[in-house]
Order: structure tokens, then C-alpha cells, then sequence
């Protein structure tokens, strides 16, 4: 059974969890969240969220969503392949038809992660309302995690961070990868960074919601369209689905 | 037949300039921890494609090397070969001490070595690598067990083989273990296959023997005494068996992954249109890790012959290490299948053969690794009575090899 964090939290667990919210002080009313049990506190257990992205309304040429990414969590690819990519556009060419889309990918947010199954320390960990998420406060730098994982969905920090967010925490020496902007989630507003860029451009191609609520946007497009998840011989349950690949 | 007495090994400067060596050797591995961990893997030839590099390398080779080394004394006190005995404390201490070598380098390659405390506090037990934390530290106090039993007067004969079973069904488990780190990705083309594990049970009698015997020949040979010329060919025997046996598994996985059409590209990739991974993985595994010494280690002079017997292990082991470059950085580097039926590219090398060049820095940290093993054995023969000083063939009982 996949370990979850965050259900069924009782008055004391609540307080303490408060306490781990504050993992790092850094000046008064600035603080380091490091995506552990204080993040995983803030999870209903009756949410999955989950990302519907529609293939064919995503242009070649377009790169908000890596952007927006990249400006929301303060990661950095400059084309080096230590960098680190929480999302990244791939183009597929069809092999027999030579047909050509582009999409993006990102952590598909398992419902049996494999990373979560293989880190030893159970930094890598899923919040009761799907979202996987790496604990930078216990994670050792191992990257089984990133050895496990269908979609190569995670990157190490190879060098000391630059320009650090405080609400998205990244260390030298651990594991990264999306995290779903919950702290976004969190603050209630119910959408992602990519998501936000993507509507923006007009392109509309990614739908972000609750896969629990059939009246959500993205409950009621999987119903009325057919999707697809990568790797679906692995049985992992995405959290992420796609239209038109 | 005289009874098989055991000393100490005698200060000599060979041996303390040796030691002196091995001591050097680990000190850069540990400047060279120091330095990564200033400055990040950034510094390193491994990248966000190939996250394991050369130290995996090295740590496995001598984890696994480890639960083989134990062999002898396997083979003495579990299936009963009187004359193995004589050499079974040096296959335990070396056990022990390979293994230690293999996790520091394997520690020392996290990106946080700060936080080793918390592998040891915090278990995931559904994490093969949390097992493994629990198999190897088990190993070290069996073993060492094992081997005071081994060494201690008036243990019970009972209580020896107890001792013995117990250490080997564990060192079956913890290479078992091993092999079921990569053996359990199922996400990897190049894993995903039950056989790791036996395969890698097989891999550790084979380097395990031979770094034995290349341990057993050189001190023997640095102090003047005395291996049995009957009893060093029949261990040299027995591993020309293992290496063949290495060389089935390999076959077999192979075979294997023919069959199924998914696994095909892999393979290709290993066998034919791999390039580095292509020419180590025929002329150094296969060829010169397996075909050159399976051939001197049943070459009918063998028993007259002992530079060809430490030509073969070191042959063995030089094999071992690419095998297991071939299976950790080749695995790697072949890419993610995560669109079937699709030509894939992207900014994050989807869909092309990952590079790797190893660094510098990574050689040192596993070299490291095999010297804190050679020396601990070293220090261990020098403190404890271990080796045997009067084993000629008139004391060993050749109808119990």
C-alpha cells in the first residue's frame, strides 16, 4: 500500500504539523517551508487533483508553462544537463505516419508512485490528495528515486541554488521535481503556475481540477473525451492525463 | 599432518609501505568527498540523465564481492570441506572489510553525506534500498560473529556451523537484494528483470573468489608463507566454475531480452549499436572478464602455474567492474520508453543515448573504496590471528577439497 501523509489529522497532530509548517526562519514573517509533514497537513483526503492537457491545443512554439514553471519555483535551465527541469516540452513523431505534436511533461503525480516506493527514508511521499512531493528536510541524495521514475520527472540539484523561493524550497544535494504549486493549493487558490500561463496564452490546453468531483471541468472532459496515460502498462494511476497523443 | 597454526602478520616496511599506500588512497577519496560536497556533483561527470556514476560502480562491485568472499567460509563450515577451513578466517575478515568499502563509497556519493543519520532513523519498508541498509549491517555483525567463532577455542562445532548457515543464507539474501535494486525498476528498459538477483548471486561467488584468492596470494607471497599449491587450484577451479556461471546468467538475460519485442531496442543498443557500451560489454566482460580467464582457469598447468591463476582473478575482477559499468551506466543511458511508437526529443535528452564521462574525482572516490578494504584486511591480519603459517600441501587433507 502507498504510504499517505496527511489524513485523518487530530488536534494534536495539527499543532505539531503547525510547528513543522515553520521549518526555517529566515527573518520575520519569511519562512522556509521544506514540503514535509507541514505541507502534507494541508491535504483533503477527499481531493485528487489531477492536470488534463489536450496535446493538439499545445503550439510547438510555445513555452509558457515552463516559464511560468521556472519563474514560480526558481529553478534555472540553462541547457546543461545538470540543470533541472520540473517540466519540459517533448515533441513525438509519429514513427509509421510521421505525425508531429508537442506537449508538456511533468511529475504525473502517481496514485502508486515509484519513487515513493523506493526512497528508503520516505522523503519522497504523497499527500492524501495525490500530490507527490519530495521532503527536502530528509531526503539524502540517493536519486533511486529518480532511477524509478517512468518519466524522468525529477532532477538533482547538482550545485548551490541561486535565487531561491520561499515558498518553493530547493536544496544542493537533494531531489526536485513538480510539486503541483501546492503551496497555491494551499493558499486556496485551486490552480497551477502552468495552468495560469497556459490560459493566458490563449491556447487553453491544460485543465487543472479535483478528479474526485465529477463536476469539476476536468471530471466532466474525461468523461466526454478520451484520454490517455503514459505508461499505462505500469498500472500507476496518473494524477496527469492527455487528449490527442 | 601437522594442526593448522595461525599468526599475526609480522611488521615488515613491505607492509607498512603498503599500508602507507592504501592509507594515501583514502585520504584523496576523502579530500575528494570533501570537495564535492563543497561544491555539488556539478563537479562530477554525472548529470541529471545518469544520476549513478563510477562510485556506484565501485560500491557494488565490492557489496557484491563481499557476500562472495564469504564463500570459503561457507564452503568449509556449511558444506563441510575440512580443508577450506584453514583459509576461512581471511574469507571473513575480507567479507567484512570489502563490504565496508563498498558503503562508505556508496555513503559518500549521497548528495547530502551530512544526512547518513537520517537513512539509519527514518525506514521506508517498502524501499529495497532501506532492506538493504538493514541487510548490510545485519552482514557486518553475522559475519563478525562468524568469525569469532572461527577464531575463539572451544566453540562448539554446533555453534560454528550454526554461525555459518546464518551468515550464508543472509549473504544470499543480501545479494539477492542487491541484484533487486536494479532487477525491480520497472520503468527502465535495461532492468525490470527477475534474473538480477540470481544473476548477481552468481556475479558475488565469482568476484568474491577472486578477490579472495588475489588477497590470499599476495600476502601469502609479501610474508613468506606457505598456500597449499592442491588446495589453490582447486579454489582457482571452483572459480573458473563461477565465471562460467557468470557467463550463463549473462546469456540467458540476454536471450531473454530478445525474445520480447519491447526489450529489443535495449539490446541492440548492448550488443550491437552501443559503442563504448557495445565494445566493453563484448571484449571486456565477456572476452577478457570471462572467455580468457574461464580458459587459464582450467588450463591443465595450472598447478605449477600460480601467476596464471592471479592473471585470471585479476581478470575477473577487472570484468566484474565493467560488468557492472555496462549494466549501471549503459542501463542509464539508454533512454526512457515513454512514448512506444514515437520518435522523442526535448531539452532533457528524451529520446537520445545519455553521455557520460566519468570524472576523475568519481575514480578516486571508488579507488578509495577498495583500498579502506584492502587495508582494514591488512590491519586485520596484522591484529588478529588470521592467516595460517604452515599451510603446505602435507597439511591439508586433500580428499576433504
Amino acid at each position: 500500500m502507498t504510504k499517505e501523509k496527511g489524513a485523518n489529522i487530530h488536534r494534536r497532530d495539527f499543532l505539531k504539523s503547525g510547528a513543522a509548517l515553520a521549518s526555517v526562519t529566515l527573518a520575520s514573517g519569511v519562512t522556509l517551508m521544506a514540503m514535509g509533514q507541514g505541507v502534507a497537513a494541508g491535504a483533503n483526503p477527499n481531493v485528487r487533483w489531477g492536470l488534463l492537457i489536450d496535446a493538439n491545443k499545445c503550439p510547438s512554439d510555445c513555452s509558457a508553462c515552463i516559464s511560468a514553471c521556472s519563474n514560480e519555483h526558481g529553478w534555472e535551465d540553462n541547457g546543461l544537463p545538470t540543470d533541472p527541469q520540473w517540466i519540459r516540452k517533448i515533441t513525438l513523431k509519429d514513427k509509421n505516419t510521421g505525425h508531429e505534436n508537442t506537449l508538456p511533461l511533468m511529475c504525473q503525480h502517481c496514485e502508486k508512485p515509484p519513487c515513493v516506493d523506493v526512497c528508503p527514508t520516505g522523503a519522497s511521499f504523497k499527500r492524501a490528495d495525490g500530490i507527490v512531493l519530495v521532503d527536502r528536510h530528509i531526503c539524502i541524495g540517493c536519486r533511486y528515486c529518480m532511477m524509478a521514475c517512468p518519466f524522468k520527472a525529477r532532477s538533482f540539484v547538482h550545485e548551490k541554488v541561486k535565487g531561491q523561493k520561499t515558498s518553493s524550497p530547493r536544496g544542493k544535494g537533494t531531489v526536485e521535481g513538480c510539486n503541483m504549486c501546492v503551496h497555491k493549493l494551499d493558499k486556496g487558490e485551486g490552480t497551477t503556475a502552468c495552468v495560469t500561463a497556459c490560459s493566458a496564452t490563449g491556447n487553453n490546453a491544460m485543465i487543472f481540477g479535483d478528479l474526485n468531483d465529477p463536476s469539476s471541468d476536468i471530471s466532466l472532459a474525461l468523461t466526454n473525451y478520451p484520454s490517455v496515460e503514459l505508461r499505462d502498462d505500469l498500472r500507476l494511476n496518473l494524477g496527469v492525463r492527455y487528449l490527442n497523443i | 599432518m601437522e594442526r593448522i597454526k595461525y599468526s599475526e602478520l609480522r611488521s615488515t616496511p613491505k607492509l607498512w609501505s603498503l599500508l602507507a599506500i592504501l592509507v594515501g588512497f583514502v585520504g584523496a577519496a576523502a579530500l575528494t568527498v570533501l570537495y564535492i560536497e563543497h561544491h555539488g556533483h556539478i563537479v562530477t561527470g554525472m548529470n541529471n540523465q545518469i544520476v549513478w556514476g563510477l562510485p556506484h560502480v565501485f560500491a557494488i562491485f565490492l557489496i557484491v564481492a563481499a557476500s562472495g568472499a564469504l564463500n570459503v567460509s561457507s564452503i568449509g563450515s556449511v558444506f563441510g570441506k575440512q580443508a577450506y577451513k584453514p583459509t576461512a578466517r581471511l574469507s571473513s575478515l575480507l567479507a567484512m572489510a570489502l563490504l565496508m568499502g563498498g558503503l562508505a563509497v556508496l555513503v559518500l556519493d549521497l548528495g547530502r553525506v551530512d544526512r547518513l543519520i537520517i537513512a539509519m532513523v527514518k525506514y521506508n519498508f517498502k524501499s529495497i534500498f532501506a532492506w538493504n541498509i538493514l541487510l548490510y549491517t545485519g552482514f557486518l555483525v553475522i559475519v563478525a560473529i562468524y568469525l569469532y567463532a572461527q577464531m575463539a577455542r572451544g566453540v562448539h562445532s554446533f555453534a560454528l556451523k550454526a554461525a555459518g548457515i546464518t551468515a550464508f543464507l543472509w549473504r544470499l539474501a543480501l545479494t539477492t537484494g542487491t541484484g533487486s535494486i536494479f532487477g525491480w525498476l520497472v520503468a527502465r528498459q535495461g532492468y525490470d528483470a527477475a534474473i538480477m538477483a540470481p544473476m548477481f548471486i552468481a556475479m558475488s561467488f565469482s568476484f568474491g573468489l577472486a578477490m579472495f584468492m588475489l588477497v590470499m596470494i599476495g600476502t601469502c607471497t609479501m610474508t613468506n608463507r606457505r598456500y597449499a599449491v592442491e588446495l589453490r587450484t582447486r579454489q582457482a577451479r571452483l572459480l573458473g566454475l563461477f565465471v562460467a556461471v557468470v557467463l550463463y546468467f549473462t546469456a540467458v538475460q540476454h536471450l531473454s531480452n530478445l525474445y520480447v519485442a519491447e526489450h529489443n531496442g535495449f539490446e541492440r543498443f548492448i550488443l550491437l549499436e552501443g559503442g563504448i557500451y557495445t565494445w566493453l560489454f563484448w571484449l571486456g566482460q565477456v572476452f577478457f572478464g570471462g572467455i580468457v580467464p574461464l580458459t587459464l582457469l582450467f588450463h591443465p598447468k595450472l598447478d605449477v602455474k600460480k601467476g596464471l591463476v592471479v592473471l585470471a582473478a585479476l581478470l575477473v575482477v577487472l570484468g566484474g567492474l565493467v560488468q557492472l559499468y555496462v549494466i549501471i551506466i549503459a542501463g542509464q543511458a539508454y533512454p526512457l520508453e515513454i512514448f512506444p511508437g514515437y520518435d522523442v526529443s526535448s531539452s532533457f535528452s528524451d529520446g537520445v543515448i545519455n553521455q557520460y564521462s566519468p570524472s576523475y574525482l568519481e575514480l578516486i572516490l571508488g579507488l578509495g573504496g577498495v583500498a579502506l578494504a584492502l587495508a582494514i584486511t591488512i590491519i586485520g591480519m596484522k591484529i588478529l590471528r588470521i592467516l595460517p603459517v604452515n599451510l603446505s600441501d602435507d597439511n591439508v587433507d586433500i580428499t576433504q577439497v
